[in-house]
């Protein structure tokens, strides 16, 4: 009964696979072309990356609301993991070439985070490529036992986590007179994404951090 | 056939992979897992449809790296309700 069960869901899922490629390989091309589009706007984009303007421009809202999600699944995680029992735990004590590996690489991940913050104006970075590895680095420094993991964070830590985001709805909140949403001036185009980026890589960084360090304030989960 | 319709024909396979997975699997995190490639299934669609003609097409590029962004959090918060029924269960 059961192995013909996984040979219907097997049956289903070719004939699933089989339709969706056909129909793949059906689609007619595009009827307007969006690169064209986004080339020719980069000028009052305000960055020379293409992806950057779209992600931080052309389609900022996008970014505004991925952001409010990402904060939403780490209050989930918080309620989730405060419901339980609480068992402090100061971090793992870690191995001495770990530790002294984690406090070499810091700063250079940090530097790193920086400049993939910059190179996102013109090439392949941004803030979410900054803030994973700035995230790394706080997930390093905790796997080798030299920061607590967070069971409840404090003032600081939750204005850091939110700060990115408030920045970024308070500038869509004043660039509302603009007639659109997230619409830049051009001529501050390139400063304004630049001061979202940078508060987004912080926050996002914390956040993304946030993501793991917070479930792992209670070992095995109970 | 170019180079992005095989990445979009491999993220067919993959989605139905994650699918089939989501359906069969028993264990939770495998089916997060699972979930995760049709993610990614979905994903390598977008970005190869949209350069099935050669030249890459911002757009589905950065609504990707939004959509990856968003899967790592949506990824995270079903572990931590997968740790705490898990811990749930033992308590019992």
């Amino acid at each position: 009964m059961k192995s013909a069960l996984r040979l219907a869901v097997v049956l289903l899922a070719l004939v699933l696979a089989g339709t969706l490629m056909a129909a793949i390989l059906e689609l007619p091309g595009a009827n307007q072309s969006l690169p064209a589009a986004v080339a020719a706007h980069m000028a009052v984009s305000g960055v020379e990356h293409p992806v950057t303007a779209v992600l931080l421009n052309f389609r900022g809202y996008d970014t505004l609301l991925e952001v409010a999600v990402l904060l939403l699944a780490l209050l989930g995680i918080g309620a989730a993991v405060h419901a339980g029992s609480e068992t402090e735990d100061g971090g793992a004590e870690g191995d001495p070439v770990l530790a002294a590996l984690a406090r070499l690489l810091t700063p250079l991940l940090i530097l790193a985070a920086g400049y993939l913050l910059w190179a996102g104006a013109h090439r392949p970075g941004g803030a979410f490529q900054a803030a994973a590895v700035l995230a790394g680095a706080a997930v390093l420094l905790h796997l080798s036992g030299q920061m607590p993991a967070w069971s409840s964070p404090g003032l600081l830590l939750r204005l850091g986590l939110a700060g990115g985001l408030l920045i970024f709805l308070a500038l869509a909140a004043g660039l509302l007179g603009q007639g659109a949403l997230l619409r830049y001036p051009p001529e501050y185009a390139g400063a304004l994404i630049l001061l979202i980026e940078a508060s987004l890589t912080i926050s996002l960084g914390l956040i993304l951090a946030g993501l793991f360090l917070m479930l792992a304030g209670r070992r095995g989960g109970a | 056939m170019t180079s992005g319709l095989v990445f979009a024909l491999a993220g067919v396979l993959l989605f139905v992979l994650g699918l089939g997975g989501v359906v069969m699997l028993s264990h939770a995190l495998r089916r997060i897992l699972a979930f995760n490639l049709m993610g990614s299934g979905a994903f390598l669609v977008l970005v190869g449809l949209a350069q099935r003609d050669g030249g890459v097409d911002p757009v589905p590029q950065a609504m990707v790296l939004t959509g990856i962004v968003v899967a790592v959090a949506a990824t995270a918060l079903a572990l931590a309700l997968v740790r705490r029924l898990h811990g749930a269960h033992r308590d019992d």
